[in-house]
């Protein structure tokens, strides 16, 4: 799986991070990238999950299989 | 101001009537079902969301709904009153920002804020918060008793924000009067607010004086010597900035730790399960914060619009019930029920958009400090009387008095 932030829609709530820290990074501010250019290794795919699904301004997608 | 009994929510709720702040959460279902957008005329008038996703378009959408000011009632001086005399006359136009910021504004004050707020930033504030905690609990625990808010809940977060701005620790006790007075009870009393509002301007512009003269590692130092476009930070600003900082990070984090242990108090499963299962503790807290979610903010309308079938005016209020939208169960599975472990949970008990709370991670660290050290010393507790817990309400809902007893 591959995901991306999108910094339009970020505004730093910081979920994706504390439940998946392995995934995502976060600025000064507090706005969130994915790491590894968004590669999601196959056993963190559930957290990149959660990540998704409790991010408030819906600002996670996945945008392919990955590599 | 009316005082008569609501006769129907969705035409006549009143957010200060003492039923709903105590128990809030079937007029939500209600409303949700019935009107999700509800109208009333007391307090001023005011529409009031109660969807998830309207409340995600409203708050995303600042070309309608500035945030010029959030306070869920206009506090209106009374006839006569003359704003640019008395004592309150040199702190007349100063603001909160970035809360009562709209763009273009906004941007640049809330870059100013938020890399002291980040998740490291507030980690150094830590062990600070634990070790307060620790000695609040020493205090009362052997006697077996304790008001859960007002010895607890309530003493942590303005401890924490008198030492993040670098004034002494002792003064918290007065910040809590002060916040209660322009937040709480000054919603529905001009002149205590106006009272409050200039006692804590007062105090925090010496402040600034004096830390322009000595700076040293505190946040008041920090907005003084920061620069926006190669110019200092305008000292007004700071003072604003400063206001904003006391008085939302006060009563908001300490309802939210008051209202976790309310139900914690109730439920000895789900407390049980938050100590014994150190990996759901943190999604307990979100749910917590998600099921309790305190703070409502405002809007006002821009221009005419009309959004979701009512006519907004110009001027209108809008209150921002991210409370009633975190449990709106098109986004929330049993949303009325605490689900210690739910995993999927995209709250807004921060708020969504750029007004998203500025302070959530230091919130965040506050409450989970403060829970897990409850927990740690006084793992078995219940509420005194649980009808006789008193609620605050309309910005900011938590409990005001709560006796607990230990064991």
């Amino acid at each position: 799986m591959k995901v991306r932030v999108d910094s339009e829609k970020c505004q730093g709530h910081n979920r994706c991070f504390a439940l998946a820290a392995e995934l995502f990074e976060l600025d000064e501010y507090g706005y969130a990238t994915a790491t590894d250019d968004g590669e999601v290794p196959p056993d963190l795919d559930d957290k990149a999950r959660l990540a998704i699904e409790n991010c408030p301004e819906r600002a996670i997608e996945i945008v392919g299989d990955g590599d | 101001m009316t005082t008569e009994p609501v006769k129907d929510l969705t035409t006549d709720y009143d957010i200060f009537d003492p039923g709903y702040v105590k128990n809030p959460f079937p007029a939500w279902a209600e409303l949700r079902e019935k009107c999700p957008i509800p109208r009333t005329e007391r307090w001023g008038g005011s529409w009031m969301p109660t969807k998830y996703e309207d409340l995600f378009a409203v708050a995303r959408d600042t070309d309608h709904f500035s945030s010029q000011n959030p306070l869920v009632v206009p506090i209106e001086p009374p006839e006569g009153f003359d704003e640019s005399s008395g004592e309150g006359q040199q702190f007349l136009g100063v603001g909160a920002p970035p809360i009562s910021s709209d763009p273009p504004e906004h941007t640049w004050t809330r870059r100013l804020l938020l890399p002291p707020f980040s998740v490291k930033s507030v980690q150094k504030w830590e062990s600070m918060t634990r070790e307060h905690c620790r000695s609040l609990i020493d205090g009362f625990i052997d006697e077996g008793r304790c008001d859960g808010a007002a010895d607890y809940a309530q003493q942590i977060p303005p401890y924490v924000i008198a030492k993040m701005l670098g004034i002494p620790s002792d003064m918290s006790g007065t910040f809590t009067s002060w916040v209660q007075e322009f937040l709480e009870f000054g919603l529905q009393n001009f002149e205590m607010a106006a009272d409050a509002r200039n006692k804590i301007l007062t105090f925090l512009w010496q402040q600034i004086s004096e830390k322009k003269e000595k700076p040293s590692d505190d946040l008041i130092s920090y907005l003084i010597q920061s620069e926006v476009d190669g110019s200092p930070v305008p000292d007004t600003h700071v003072l604003g900035t400063c206001f904003l900082i006391l008085v939302a990070g006060i009563d908001t984090t300490w309802s939210s730790i008051g209202s976790a242990l309310w139900h914690l108090a109730q439920n000895p499963e789900d407390r049980h399960r938050m100590m014994n299962e150190p990996e759901i503790f943190n999604t307990g807290i979100e749910e917590l914060l998600r099921a309790y979610a305190p703070v409502t903010m405002a809007r006002v309308v821009t221009a005419d619009v009309e959004y979701g079938g009512c006519p907004m005016k110009a001027g209108d209020k809008v209150l921002m019930s991210f409370p009633a939208g975190s449990r709106d169960p098109d986004v929330f599975e049993n949303p009325d029920e605490v689900i210690i472990d739910r995993a999927k949970n995209p709250h807004i008990a921060f708020g969504a958009g750029i007004h998203r709370c500025a302070g959530s991670n230091l919130a965040r660290m506050e409450m989970r400090v403060a829970i897990e050290e409850w927990l740690k010393r006084i793992p078995d507790f219940k509420l005194e009387n649980p009808e006789g817990v008193t609620w605050a309400g309309g910005q900011v809902r938590g409990p005001r008095e709560m006796p607990v007893v230990f064991g």
